[in-house]
């Protein structure tokens, strides 16, 4: 697994719930069926009010119109990210869309499991309003290694913390690849 | 050492005399829900990282329930829920409750209920966040993602951090005019939307014990409003009945111990306490109904595993009795019992169908509905810039359709006295 994450940041406030990120009408199309994934990358952070789009300037979206993918490959948020519904459709469509990490203050659990356990994208947490000092479109630089991110644009260098317990499962990609890994995969006999 | 209720529990289905809050362990699970939304990529994954002609764990422990995409015209909806009759037939699942076949029964959460799969003491995990609704039967309730769900399916297990626990004591005896939706609004503005995360929220007190089995679900509903991992209320005779009424098979019961360490504690007086709303666009953004009584409302909407259960309409009836509904008011029954129910149970010596026909109510089929907004063909979809009273459980940004509609989430009392004016109205108006 690479372990420098490089891509243009996409900042957003507090509070992205699940229905912003994918909104519920969009939930019908498949996982699986190539096409229809495509659409998952065009309506990601479709939800999100257009004011709230694009910090600190907003009216910036994510994907453009008529696109099917972003960008912008790193999200930059603020507390609560992923707070709502369980639908791992939301981590799968910023994977789909090109986002390969988030930088948030907080995220909502079924959120954050689905990120890791789907190898979706890698949750990081900041461990300060990184949100207020990161603009949209700043060139940004992850260190999985030493748990940094770097602004590129602004030329500063910001701590994260470490992913802990789950970091074991980050690198190998997702729950079924960490538990092949580890034998865990027999049925249970309860 | 002390447990609290939710570690006992864990304990049991790790196998454990004894889990600490914040290890993980992996959990058999005892059941596991999936729904026509998140079931047919969670068998695609299954079949991806099990094989082609792998089997699930335990047929009987596997409950498919369709109900967010039922009424539309949606044809990707309809393939969705084709799949899911695929799977059920290879698998020979026999608790699949097909659509269109006198077998469907609607919102997952109350469906379960009323199915008989709520057994105290056991372990649940559902492809839906408002799992944590079965916690009101003293169990663990959790939703998980597709991938954790594939998981389950092949293995029968998961991993799990064990939450630490945070004490909700509701203390006095109900007033009329409050609901278990007023209560979890009022702990959802104390707390916020991040104010469980990753932990377990116990209910308790002698109000919550007063409450009937579907108003302790709507308290233990709206935990996930709080990030909560999962709501509970331990087992009292109540919940025996329930659940005897519906099953015979073989339950254990679980009580914290009384010197269980937890998180925090928070004690309310449900006589001083008032009904409540979470105004736009946050769960957490609380107001009294009476601080904001008179703002004009375009829909009313009385619905969800949240508020679309017997009680809820029950509620609704005795405001809604002998008097007319100044905008459009729908009525969504959670599952076909309940649409049933509307039909034979009264109030006032008229049924609760009779009172909401008079009153100018629409009545919807059983489903998730408008809720989640749905696709675009869905009942009380929320259009341009409603404003709508809701005894749902989200008004984030679009969350029932529209994004630049707003919801105020509401009992069924004040989500039916507002139908009549017109305007937010808090209930003790009509009582």
């Amino acid at each position: 697994m690479e372990s420098i994450i490089q891509g243009k940041a996409y900042v957003l406030g507090k509070n992205i719930d699940t229905d912003q990120i994918i909104p519920a009408e969009h939930l019908v199309y498949s996982l699986s069926n190539p096409e229809e994934v495509k659409m998952y990358g065009k309506y990601a952070l479709s939800g999100v009010p257009p004011e709230q789009g694009g910090l600190p300037e907003g009216n910036i979206p994510f994907v453009q119109e008529g696109s099917f993918a972003s960008h912008y490959s790193i999200i930059i948020a603020g507390p609560n990210f992923g707070c709502g519904s369980s639908r791992e459709h939301a981590p799968f469509a910023l994977k789909v869309a090109g986002a390969k990490a988030i930088v948030a203050e907080s995220y909502a659990r079924i959120f954050y499991r689905n990120c890791v356990d789907g190898g979706f994208v890698i949750p990081y947490e900041a461990s300060q309003q990184l949100n207020k000092l990161i603009l949209t479109g700043d060139e940004l630089s992850i260190d999985m290694k030493a748990s940094t991110i770097t602004n590129l644009t602004q030329n500063v260098t910001y701590q994260l913390k470490p992913l802990g317990d789950v970091a074991n499962i980050v690198q190998a990609g997702g729950i079924f690849e960490y538990a092949r890994k580890n034998d865990l995969m027999a049925q249970s006999q309860a | 050492m002390a447990q609290t209720i939710t570690q006992k529990i864990f304990a049991r289905a790790a196998n454990r005399k004894f889990v600490d809050a914040g290890e993980s362990v992996w959990l058999n699970v005892d059941v596991l829900l999936t729904h026509d939304v998140c079931g047919p990529p969670t068998f695609d994954i299954f079949k991806q990282e099990f094989g082609p002609e792998a089997k699930v764990w335990n047929p009987e422990k596997v409950v498919v329930l369709p109900d967010h995409y039922i009424f539309t015209a949606n044809e990707h909806a309809h393939r969705n829920i084709d799949l899911l009759r695929q799977f059920a037939g290879e698998q020979g699942l026999p608790n699949y409750y097909d659509v269109g076949t006198d077998r469907y029964r609607g919102v997952c959460h109350v469906a379960l209920a009323e199915e008989g799969f709520n057994l105290p003491g056991t372990v649940l995990f559902g492809t839906d966040s408002h799992t944590c609704t079965s916690g009101a039967f003293g169990m663990f309730g959790s939703g998980i993602g597709n991938t954790d769900a594939a998981f389950i399916l092949g293995t029968g297990k998961l991993w799990e951090k064990v939450p630490e626990s945070m004490k909700f004591t509701f203390e006095g005896k109900m007033p009329e005019y409050l609901t278990a939706k007023d209560l979890i609004l009022q702990i959802l503005g104390d707390i916020g939307t991040d104010g469980a995360t990753y932990r377990a929220m116990e209910f308790d007190g002698e109000a919550v014990y007063s409450l009937p089995m579907d108003e302790r679900m709507t308290l233990c509903n709206m935990a996930i409003e709080a990030g909560g991992m999962n709501g509970i209320i331990a087992v009292d005779a109540v919940t025996e009945a329930f659940v005897k009424a519906r099953t015979s098979k073989p339950y254990e019961i679980f009580q914290s111990d009384p010197d269980a360490s937890y998180h925090s504690m928070y004690r309310y007086q449900v006589e001083k306490m008032e009904p409540i709303v979470a105004m736009p666009h946050s769960p957490d953004n609380r107001a009294t109904v009476r601080s904001v009584a008179g703002t004009p409302i375009t829909k009313s909407y009385i619905g969800s595993c949240t508020g679309g259960k017997l009680t809820d309409f029950m509620l609704a009836a005795k405001i809604l009795k002998g008097r007319k509904v100044a905008v459009t008011t729908n009525i969504v029954p959670a599952t076909v019992l309940v649409a049933s129910q509307l039909d034979t149970e009264m109030y006032q010596g008229h049924t609760l169908r009779h009172i909401f026909e008079e009153a100018g109510c629409s009545i919807a089929l059983p489903s998730c509905a408008a809720c989640l907004g749905g696709p675009a063909d869905t009942v009380g979809r929320s259009v341009d810039n409603d404003v709508v009273v809701s005894t749902t459980n989200r008004n984030f940004p679009g969350r029932m359709g529209s994004k630049h509609a707003g919801v105020y989430l509401a009992s069924p009392l004040t989500a039916a006295a507002s139908a009549i004016t017109g305007k937010l109205t808090d209930p003790r108006d009509f009582l």
